[in-house]
């Protein structure tokens, strides 16, 4: 099969993914955007004890040891195997593997069964090393029918596992995945470990007896056996997922008995059937001492926002039209309404964003989300927002474009919108997480650099990273930084109150309604310098445009500089941004294995840039910028410093993988 | 109840008042700032927001706070404001352009949600500040710079708009008529929820003369249907005229004499079924029939920001005060030491 280079084809629409990451050195350097508060806990690699030990169960059979492993679930999408596949995600990180996972899944809600569009996966990747991506080749394919083996057949490596529910290769459904034969049997699938597993029937089986359950809901526990046997084959704790059973069925005690005899039939089924003869280990990832927990990017977005506005004592609004895959914020942020987090699902993309704006003028944390054609929809109100010079924050959890694209799959290709997509002269502080982890601290710097400078702020995130998760350190709270708003509370001068009289960062005062004295008005008509009156004076206007840019580039000042990775003294810098990194930096470990030589450095802030990035780009004469478009960065890059980058473009709605970036430096050294 | 000494003149921003000589804008502005010290709210807690258009300048000349947005967007940009701060008496001024076109939709929603917003819609049906198109409330046959073969497109009634929005506070003035334009906005800015106020405005360079049949001396009396909750709707110079309920359960103007006084229909604005409003709305179908005039629906409904700070109250009653070290640590969590 071909990594590194061929489109998804209509036969393998669901074709992942990903990157390995094979015996790599611990790299611990997330350097470069270092910011204050997070900056002792984000080092992976000393040892450390895990306090958990392996599950209760005895290893009855051969055992042996892994360093990592990739699994991938696979089914229709109504099979439940985004659900297996958190569950597994759960007992995982318990264990105290290092792990990154992808869903996978269709746009359409319920495509009809066992069709190869409605195919839903679940990828994870878990080692006990440092990961860094949810991994290219699976090891492990659990297929819950034809469809599901179609379409991820592709990704996994010649000598895989093959786990197969062939209770649902039936000819109806051979035909809907468009096989003339069963596969299971025509030899097809020699160069595989195939284990046909009659998931069905063993279910229904184990679930006889137990009062009201029907056929139907006793056949939907099949991904609990699933995961029973996958959790057996790689020794996962059993409690974590029963537990979690439990509470979730806790009203319904037939679904509950139904899934946790389907969950331990599927386990017993590994440990007792002849079928499989080893179960495998994979001990606990060298991580620093901490408390951690596993989280997306969504997740981890909605908690730095909710954990800015603490910290800033401004109360969070946030507004936003239903949209995937932003919505997920709007749900998350939505549950913690006693941090007195006002969430509004607003009419459409542009009154979310005037709401927030309004909320911004009225001392409020003003936040909306969106995706894809709703950063189009916004930029208007950002545009306003420049020129009220209010802090707001817009996150776009980027998708594929232009229109409505593939609403369901990653790419980073809003860059360009983000930082040149208003009409006028328009600058806006950009921000872009490279980790689901860091999702959290990239939010709550947003908030500090919209607060502090007045401005709009856009976060660039996308569907890869909202959606994989990896255990994250969780951050000590009294380690975060304070984010003064500082309100103005009196006249600033002796002829009244000057809305637009800048302190020494530029920024102008934010007063807000309710404040005696401070009355005034602000507009998208041109501000003249100071005072903020309306005015259409050509001189003024052209240093207004000015101090507006100024203030935002005056922001490099206040961020971390741009730190490469280069141990060996390269010719080649691998620079990146956004969810890239972890590819970026998987590809320099394999290139250092044989070798070679390789810089990487990766930005979080885009606009401004740190400081010191043409320092570090001109020192390089080769770079190569890895991105989900067609070369956004290296645009900006080539433009600014006038250096000749070259961009490694990849546009299939899929991450960029560790081993074709890989390629593209051997083939430039 | 004026809780502070404030005159007019508290609320007169120090920008030279920049419309055409003899706008309609210019009296409602007046009214505006000579009601405010009568509403015992001090400068500092009112805002006032404003779209594009004519209408959009009016935020720059009240001394209170105040915020210009963008076309069509007054509504959301005032809602965030005001679901944030309800403490504030946000108001929003638009023209039918701006609230209706472009902003259309915001209106409605607006309207739905009962966000605590007093909308003001200066309607004098045409684009003036882009130098005379016909609007949304432009009648059919128009002939405008952009129509000059005349409108084709049937005009929006703004009220039936609002309560077909179920908006619960609807009325209508006229920028002219000091007295009843001063009450109608006592009786907006006292509404809890969002008010709708339209305002019959003239536009004297490209629309001049529009509602002059509401307004002139010689023809009001017999044109301008004054409604009074709990009144018999009627109307000219001796209430000659009236408005009874038909066979046919439609609204009739009638001769009062020749039906009888106790024939009329009760003005009823707090009734909470909408359709005697919505019929009175569609009265009349342009400003030159008989038209009524003043609160056709005012009832309560919950307030939109206050139901979100209730929720808000209500989470932080069942959850506690929001941890931030316990919402980290919340889920399936481990430590390595």
């Amino acid at each position: 099969m071909n990594r590194t280079g061929g489109n998804p084809t209509d036969s393998q629409p669901l074709r992942a993914t990903l990157t390995a990451s094979v015996g790599e050195p611990n790299v611990g350097c997330r350097t470069g955007r270092r910011f204050a508060y997070n900056e002792q806990r984000r080092r992976r690699g000393q040892a450390a004890t895990p306090e958990r030990t392996y599950p209760g169960k005895h290893m009855t059979k051969q055992v042996e040891q892994r360093e990592r492993v990739i699994v991938r679930f696979a089914g229709d999408s109504g099979d439940g195997m985004q659900l297996a596949g958190d569950r597994f995600t759960s007992a995982t990180a318990v264990l105290g593997n290092d792990l990154a996972t992808l869903p996978d899944f269709p746009a359409e809600i319920r495509a009809p069964r066992g069709t190869l569009h409605g195919v839903s996966a679940f990828q994870i990747h878990f080692a006990s090393r440092d990961i860094l991506t949810p991994g290219d080749e699976p090891n492990v394919l659990v297929a819950m029918n034809p469809a599901a083996l179609k379409t991820n057949l592709p990704l996994v490596a010649r000598g895989g596992t093959i786990i197969a529910n062939e209770d649902e290769f039936t000819d109806r459904n051979l035909g809907k995945a468009g096989y003339p034969a069963n596969p299971l049997e025509d030899g097809s699938l020699d160069a595989y470990q195939v284990y046909r597993v009659p998931m069905e029937s063993i279910t229904l089986r184990a679930t006889e007896g137990i009062d009201g359950v029907t056929n139907r809901e006793a056949t939907r526990a099949k991904n609990f056996f699933a995961l029973g046997l996958v959790s057996w084959m790689y020794g996962r704790p059993t409690d974590v997922t029963l537990r979690w059973i439990d509470k979730k069925f806790a009203s319904r005690a037939e679904i509950r008995a139904a899934n946790r005899a389907a969950f331990d039939a599927g386990y017993n089924f590994g440990e007792t059937a002849e079928l499989f003869g080893t179960q495998y280990v994979i001990d606990p990832a060298p991580t620093r001492p901490g408390t951690y927990r596993n989280t997306n990017g969504s997740n981890a977005l909605a908690w730095g926002l909710i954990a800015a506005s603490v910290k800033s004592r401004l109360p969070l609004l946030y507004a936003s039209y239903p949209i995937t895959p932003a919505s997920e914020l709007l749900h998350e942020l939505s549950r913690h309404k006693n941090f007195g987090v006002r969430t509004i699902q607003a009419e459409d993309e542009i009154a979310a964003a005037n709401m927030a704006l309004g909320a911004a003028f009225g001392g409020h944390l003003g936040v909306t989300g969106t995706a894809g054609p709703g950063v189009d929809l916004k930029s208007e109100t950002i545009g306003l927002a420049a020129v009220y010079e209010l802090p707001l924050v817009i996150v776009d959890v980027q998708r594929a474009g232009p229109s409505t694209g593939m609403p369901t799959k990653t790419e980073a290709a809003d860059l360009l919108a983000a930082m040149y997509g208003r009409h006028g002269e328009s600058p806006v502080p950009i921000l872009a997480p490279a980790t689901p982890g860091q999702c959290f601290d990239v939010a709550f710097e947003a908030v500090r650099i919209a607060v502090t400078y007045r401005t709009p702020v856009y976060v660039l995130s996308d569907t890869f990273l909202g959606n994989s998760s990896e255990p994250w350190p969780i951050p000590e709270i009294d380690a975060l930084p304070d984010i003064e708003a500082n309100f103005a509370l009196e006249k600033n001068h002796d002829d009244g109150f000057m809305p637009y009289l800048r302190n020494d960062r530029l920024a102008r005062p934010w007063a807000v309604p309710g404040t005696p004295g401070l009355e005034h008005r602000i507009g998208g008509l041109e501000k003249a310098d100071v005072t903020g009156h309306i005015s259409y004076d050509g001189d003024n206007h052209e240093r207004m445009t000015r101090l507006r840019a100024a203030k935002v580039e005056k922001i490099a000042d206040d961020i971390a500089p741009l730190e490469a990775d280069d141990p060996d003294g390269a010719e080649l810098l691998l620079l990146g941004w956004g969810s890239t990194e972890g590819a970026i930096k998987a590809a320099a470990r394999r290139v250092r294995e044989w070798g070679g030589k390789v810089a990487t450095a990766h930005l979080t802030h885009l606009n401004p840039f740190p400081s010191n990035t043409g320092e570090v780009v001109r020192a390089y004469p080769k770079i190569l910028i890895p991105e989900m478009n067609t070369g956004q960065l290296t645009t900006l890059i080539r433009a600014r410093f006038l250096v000749d980058a070259e961009c490694y473009s990849k546009v299939q709605g899929q991450p960029i993988h560790a081993p074709e970036l890989e390629s593209a430096v051997r083939a430039r050294l | 109840m004026a809780t502070v000494e404030l005159t007019r003149k508290d609320f007169t921003s120090d920008q030279d008042v920049r419309w055409c000589p003899g706008c309609g804008d210019y009296a409602i502005l007046a009214s505006v700032q000579s009601l405010m010290p009568k509403l015992g709210i001090p400068p500092h807690k009112i805002v006032f927001v404003t779209g594009i258009g004519c209408a959009g300048r009016f935020a720059y000349y009240m001394d209170t706070y105040g915020m210009h947005g963008i076309h069509g967007r007054a509504a959301p940009l005032a809602s965030g404001l005001a679901i944030a701060r309800p403490d504030l008496s946000t108001w929003v001024v638009a023209g039918d352009g701006d609230a209706l076109s472009i902003g259309g939709n915001h209106l409605i929603h607006a309207l739905r949600r009962n966000v605590p917003l007093k909308i003001l819609l200066f309607n004098n049906q045409i684009y003036g500040l882009t130098k005379g198109q016909y609007s949304p409330t432009s009648e059919v046959g128009k002939v405008t710079k952009s129509t000059p073969f005349g409108a084709l497109d049937h005009p929006f009634n703004p009220l039936s708009l609002a309560l077909g929005a179920e908006a619960t506070f609807v009325a209508r003035t006229l920028d002219v008529d000091r007295a009843h334009l001063t009450e109608m906005l006592h009786q907006a800015a006292s509404h809890q929820g969002t008010a709708f106020l339209e305002i019959y405005q003239n536009c004297p360079v490209f629309n001049d003369g529009a509602f002059d049949a509401l307004t002139d001396k010689a023809t009001r009396e017999h044109t301008q249907i004054r409604l009074e909750h709990g009144e018999p709707i009627r109307f000219g110079s001796e209430g000659e005229r009236g408005v009874i309920r038909n066979d046919g359960g439609l609204l009739e103007i009638v001769e009062v004499a020749n039906v009888g006084e106790d024939a009329l229909v009760v003005h009823d604005a707090h009734a909470a079924d909408p359709s005697l409003a919505f019929s009175l709305a569609s009265l009349a179908a342009r400003p030159t029939d008989p038209t009524p005039i003043g609160v056709f629906r005012a009832v309560d409904r919950p307030v939109y920001g206050e139901a979100i700070d209730l929720q808000i109250a209500n989470a932080r009653e069942k959850l506690g005060d929001g941890d931030l070290h316990a919402l980290l640590n919340s889920g399936d969590t481990w430590t390595v030491s």
